[in-house]
């Protein structure tokens, strides 16, 4: 079968524009900082997203997105099937880095030294740990 | 499986806190063609850093993409019993995932690895933060009951404090979150990928399950690619 390349090339920016707007019924599942998404009913994922350094953005109704800081304009967008949906998503996501878990660490740790004088982390013996302490440690 | 691998290795090589980094020497898988015949266990010697649950290592220090990821949840790290001194390993409760075994250059810098590894886990933090949680309710609820006896007090944080279990709920480390504190504007240009969603029926959208990670330890191409290589030098020294 013969075809023209070029004509072939120029067609594909339109498909590719198809493709965005097509919407997959996905299991979507959140274990520590990644959120794996399967085939509804497949045990295996098709895939996960690290959730580091991303950002949730609520968007029209009943929708969401996730992006990354070094791509922020790669979205990759979420319906949910109610507005109470997407907002226990939204706010599980947005807690589900472990930087953010570290944060709130600090938070409590520094809260609790200053309201008790004592440092809670001492009685675990943990409180020179590397990652408990604040500001950036690079080694 | 897929993997937002741009985003996993911008994260592996930013400057965001590095909790452990060092030499260490890794142990070898052979491919199974190899099964039949005598092994010898070999070591490359690999960067590894540690940031938050994330092992990756690399090829070297400067090299500027990881050539592998170990996610440390649903883990044991022990010291084993290798031939090599200095010697640890980290086992995975899922069978079927596969056990690191790495060397390190001295007792000092294995006791380091092993204390980091242990303590790695997303669900570690978790615990912490909950018995954190916990005992920052209960100092200001003491402090709230200290302020209702008839004293005196012009302390502002006596306001602060009047209604502990509210003000649990209020008081989230006011930073941005997932940690990017300059965030520009993102433009609301095309999608990449849209996607329905679905929750499976569970209580809340977070479950403690492990077994997908060891999907993860084998994802990246260059591990591929390190079998291959090691399987052709060993087609070069005659061993097959």
């Amino acid at each position: 079968m013969r075809y023209s390349e070029r004509e072939l090339l120029s067609l594909s920016p339109l498909l590719n524009a198809l493709f965005f707007a097509v919407l997959k019924k996905r299991l979507v599942k959140l274990v520590v900082n990644f959120l794996f998404y399967f085939r509804t009913d497949e045990a295996e994922p098709i895939g996960a997203l690290l959730l580091e350094h991303c950002k949730i953005t609520r968007e029209e109704e009943n929708v969401f997105s996730i992006s990354f800081i070094e791509e922020p304009d790669r979205k990759y967008f979420f319906e949910c099937d109610t507005e109470e949906q997407c907002q226990e998503w939204i706010e599980a996501l947005r807690r589900a880095s472990y930087e953010f878990m570290r944060r709130s660490l600090i938070f409590y740790r520094n809260e609790i030294q200053k309201m008790t004088g004592k440092d809670p982390l001492e009685q675990y013996g943990i409180s020179e740990e590397a990652r408990f302490q604040l500001g950036t440690r690079k080694l | 499986m897929k993997l937002n691998e741009r985003s996993v290795v911008h994260y592996a090589t930013c400057d965001s806190p590095t909790d452990h980094a060092g030499f260490l020497h890794k142990r070898v898988e052979r491919h199974h063609h190899h099964h039949h015949h005598h092994h010898t266990t070999s070591y490359h010697r690999r960067w590894f850093i540690l940031k938050g649950n994330l092992l990756f290592y690399f090829e070297d220090r400067e090299s500027r993409d990881p050539l592998g990821l170990v996610v440390l949840e649903g883990c044991t790290v022990e010291l084993c019993e290798a031939a090599e001194e200095f010697a640890f390993a980290i086992r995975f409760d899922d069978a079927g995932a596969k056990a690191y075994v790495l060397v390190a250059d001295c007792q000092a810098a294995m006791e380091g690895w092993v204390k980091a590894l242990s303590r790695a886990s997303f669900d570690y933090m978790r615990l912490v933060v909950r018995e954190l949680e916990k005992q920052l309710e209960d100092a200001r609820k003491s402090l709230a009951a200290c302020h209702k006896s008839p004293r005196k007090s012009s302390s502002g944080r006596k306001r602060h404090l009047s209604n502990p279990a509210t003000a649990l709920v209020q008081e989230q480390p006011p930073i941005l979150e997932n940690g990017y504190s300059t965030w520009g504007s993102a433009g609301s240009g095309g999608g990449a990928l849209a996607t329905g969603l679905s929750l499976a029926g569970q209580e809340s959208p977070v479950s403690p399950e492990t077994a997908c990670f060891s999907k993860l330890h084998n994802w990246y191409g260059q591990e591929i690619a390190e079998i291959r290589r090691e399987w052709l030098e060993s087609q070069r020294s005659g061993e097959l």
